[in-house]
């Protein structure tokens, strides 16, 4: 098992942690939806590095060049780094709109604030 | 020349919808498209089931690109059926949202509410088309990102969180989908649904593709609310305008469902995942969970929107235990429940909506004696309800008698007791209701209010009867869900 050679998806698998970890273990919406990201972009990485071949180069087509990387997966990515943006700016909106609602943006705070009837 | 081009139409039509209904920016203008886009979409279903039927499968190339290197959209008995099902709702609440919508939704805002809800429609009829993996990606998040906007609408601002939490949910469960899909990509170089059944037996043995099975069992389980992962359910329900509690009740679990289906009946189609990779256990174990859990909360809850949320998270133990029997008959029973229980959850939540609509309350305390007050609403309501039990005559009836039937079959008689165990639960908390609005007088000095506007009251009873006509003459849709097992099963029926 060549555990360095498979360096990039140890990053992925850290990253991927990392936000999920902030996704839960954090009180402040703003901060959980940055750990959302994180957790969406490991997933891109992932994507990325897996397309790379050895020896390959950027897929434009060439005579002399024998060896290309895998364009699709780069091709899903861009579809999915839109998809991201979207979540990441209607999380955003939502996080000024319960501002608004609840005067706060600590999940405690709001709960709360709920209990009191 | 149109017929052959459907499969497109029936994604593009309410995707064109959405932003004209921004364009109009008026609420009626917006209505009235959406009202277009939805009763067409249900004509193009419906024309599709009848093509299937006639023709056997479809496979609609998108842009002529040939599949597997294009997007395929692929028509089979299963997604015409789901289709039907999306379609029938959608045409069904759209009548209904015109008055509901006036009342919970303010002014200003209720053409971004149409615009939504025509993005949602096209998200998850994409979702039931689709033969691409990475397609149906990007389908639940369209549906998704349009349906947290939707319960976001909700007027009590404990609506936001609840969209709020149905988001960071969502967005980790679509995640964990592509994750899945990148996995089977990375062994497979295919994201064409067919295409990968052919090739993953020659992997099945590999540790990354039981990874990949598992992420997408986690991905999909999240948005179909599947027990230990419904926890964004019952507040998303409880809080969105009651419109959108009845066509999301009745359809985006639903088309999760589906999405599930064809996770271990078509991609991994060419492997048996029940007995190999322990899917059965694991499924049917959350399942009978669901059913007791989901059940036994919903017997506690006051408020009869959360009530009827729990109920779902139970019936979604229904379907997943058709799943995980994984026989012609299970998988049939599993099916059939998706259309029952979107006819019997629809016409509970549309009569509740009423109730709102003239209450503003959906609260069991204020519920006394509006059996009597409104008498068209609170029958249709208790139909629902006996549906939901599963009396004899009803659609419940037809699910539980094939889900049982197919516990028997393999000879497993405790699943059978559990079924009818929970369906004695079912009964306790529809009857509270039931005593609540028919046995107890109606206070005194309430105002008097008048039943709902027929606007309201056609829909729900369009849904309402469809629970009695489709409980006495089940042939129809048993044959159509049978035929649909078979076909994932790769058997004849």
């Amino acid at each position: 098992m060549n555990v360095l050679g498979l360096y990039n998806y140890w990053i992925v698998v850290v990253l991927m942690m990392t936000g999920f970890y902030v996704v839960i273990a954090q009180n402040n919406l703003i901060k959980k939806v940055v750990g959302l990201n994180i957790f969406q972009v490991s997933v891109f990485v992932f994507y990325i590095s897996m397309s790379k071949v050895k020896g390959g180069t950027a897929p434009i087509l060439d005579p002399g060049i024998q060896v290309y990387g895998n364009p699709l997966p780069h091709v899903l990515i861009l579809t999915a780094i839109v998809v991201g943006v979207a979540t990441m700016a209607l999380a955003l909106a939502l996080v000024v709109r319960i501002r608004h609602a609840y005067g706060t943006i600590e999940e405690d705070d709001i709960d709360a604030q709920e209990e009191e009837p | 020349m149109i017929a052959e081009h459907l499969p497109a139409l029936q994604v593009v039509i309410p995707l064109m919808a959405a932003p004209l209904c921004i364009l109009l920016h008026r609420a009626s203008g917006a209505w009235f498209v959406s009202l277009v886009a939805s009763w067409c979409s249900f004509a193009v279903a419906v024309a599709l089931l009848g093509q299937v039927q006639a023709g056997g499968p479809i496979s609609y190339p998108l842009g002529d690109w040939a599949p597997p290197w294009g997007i395929e959209y692929r028509v089979d008995m299963v997604s015409a059926f789901v289709l039907v099902i999306v379609s029938t709702i959608g045409a069904v609440v759209i009548p209904y949202a015109r008055a509901s919508v006036e009342r919970e939704v303010p002014s200003d805002r209720a053409y971004l509410f149409y615009c939504m809800y025509c993005l949602c429609l096209t998200g998850m009829l994409g979702i039931a088309i689709t033969g691409d993996a990475f397609n149906l990606f990007v389908f639940l998040e369209i549906a998704s990102l349009s349906s947290y906007v939707l319960v976001s609408m909700g007027a009590d601002r404990r609506a936001l969180m609840a969209a709020y939490r149905y988001l960071i949910m969502g967005t980790i469960g679509a995640t964990f989908y592509i994750i899945g899909v990148g996995l089977l990509y990375m062994m497979t170089g295919t994201l064409n649904m067919a295409d990968l059944a052919e090739r993953l037996p020659a992997v099945a043995e590999t540790r990354t593709i039981l990874t990949a099975l598992a992420f997408l069992t986690v991905g999909i389980s999240l948005k179909l609310a599947l027990f230990p992962l419904h926890l964004w359910l019952p507040n998303a329900y409880a809080f969105a305008p009651s419109v959108v509690t009845a066509f999301l009740a009745a359809t985006a679990t639903k088309v999760a469902v589906y999405a599930l289906i064809r996770i271990y009946f078509t991609i991994f189609g060419g492997i048996d995942v029940f007995e190999t990779m322990a899917v059965r256990e694991v499924l049917m174990g959350l399942a009978i969970v669901a059913m007791f859990a989901g059940s036994l909360v919903a017997v506690y809850q006051n408020n009869v929107k959360r009530m009827l949320a729990y109920s779902s998270i139970a019936q979604i133990g229904y379907m997943v235990l058709g799943i995980s029997i994984a026989s012609v008959t299970g998988l049939s029973g599993g099916i059939i429940h998706l259309f029952n229980h979107a006819l019997m959850k629809g016409a509970l939540f549309l009569a509740l909506g009423c109730v709102v609509l003239r209450l503003g309350s959906a609260h069991v305390r204020d519920l006394d004696g509006i059996g009597r007050r409104m008498p068209l609403t609170m029958a249709a309501f208790v139909l629902g309800g006996l549906s939901l039990i599963g009396v004899p005559l009803t659609v419940g009836f037809v699910s539980k008698w094939t889900l049982i039937q197919a516990a028997l079959e393999r000879g497993w008689w405790p699943l059978a007791v559990i079924i009818l165990l929970t369906s004695l639960l079912a009964v306790i908390y529809v009857w509270r209701i039931v005593e609540v609005s028919y046995f107890r007088p109606v206070p005194e000095g309430a105002a008097d209010i008048a039943e709902a506007p027929a606007s309201m009251l056609v829909p729900l009873w369009v849904l309402a009867g469809a629970c009695v006509y489709f409980g006495a003459r089940a042939e129809q849709t048993v044959t159509i869900a049978r035929a649909a097992a078979a076909t994932l099963l790769g058997v004849s029926p």
